[in-house]
């Protein structure tokens, strides 16, 4: 049952670009029992087909914009290698919570953004009142 | 040459920690130009590529739990599905605010570590 539950959460977080990895890890390690490292491969293997299929409908939806991930690809791979080498040699709990502290920065500022879209629909929406209003003023006249 | 240096930190970002690099992905494509919706997508696509390549390693290195991970993996697939369909209905701005929300979870999660 639970398997259904977590599954379903992970894969509909996973598909969203939430970071689905973050349910079934702390699943795994805190409620089974699974450490660390076995949980992270776990995850890996779990996110990669869902990964596939969420993306076969993104890119239905247009949603994934191609061009821009192949320029982003050969840093990734490359920061990868130099990022285990580097962690491999110095203790990086430091680093990881100038990172968190950045995060709550950026994620502060992206919770209390101001919604241009909202603005942008209110204004069309007074100007098609206004192009309304001159219509009519027109058919008076 | 930003992208390339887009994809440096966030591939830096995952070696180095595990993980992050997919949330610090989000944000910096929503920095180029991308609208939140395109900039979740692109980064499942980014991490799913940075993900085979993560496996890869792990194949060559520590033993991997096929068993654990194909009982979850039927159940993540409708998540996948049920999640694409919430990406295409959802609102830009909505998207963003909850995001932001994860973000400050994650935070919260490594400062208490």
């Amino acid at each position: 049952m639970m398997e259904i539950i977590i599954g379903t959460l992970s894969g509909i977080a996973a598909s969203m670009g939430f970071g689905g990895g973050f349910i079934l890890i702390i699943y795994l390690t805190v409620f089974v029992g699974v450490d660390q490292i076995t949980a992270q491969g776990i995850n890996l293997l779990f996110f990669l087909p869902i990964a596939f299929v969420s993306l076969i409908i993104h890119h239905k939806n247009k949603f994934v914009q191609w061009k821009k991930l192949m320029y982003l690809i050969p840093g990734g791979l490359f920061g990868i290698l130099v990022g285990v080498w580097i962690s491999s040699h110095i203790n990086v709990d430091f680093l990881q919570k100038m990172f968190a502290s950045l995060l709550i920065f950026v994620g502060v500022k992206e919770i209390f953004h101001k919604n241009s879209e909202k603005h942008l629909t209110k204004q069309k929406q007074s100007n098609i009142i206004k192009l309304l209003k001159c219509n009519d003023r027109e058919k008076d006249s | 040459m930003k992208k390339h240096i887009m994809g440096l930190l966030c591939g830096l970002l995952n070696g180095l920690f595990g993980s992050g690099g997919g949330i610090a992905a989000v944000p910096l494509l929503e920095a180029t130009g991308s609208e939140a919706k395109e900039s979740h997508a692109t980064s499942v696509a980014f991490i799913f590529i940075l993900s085979i390549a993560t496996t890869i390693s792990y194949l060559l290195g520590d033993k991997l739990d096929f068993i654990t991970a194909a009982k979850y993996i039927p159940y993540g697939i409708i998540g996948a599905v049920i999640g694409a369909i919430f990406l295409k209905n959802i609102s830009n701005s909505v998207l963003r605010r909850i995001f932001g929300g994860i973000m400050l979870a994650a935070a919260i999660r490594i400062l208490l570590k």
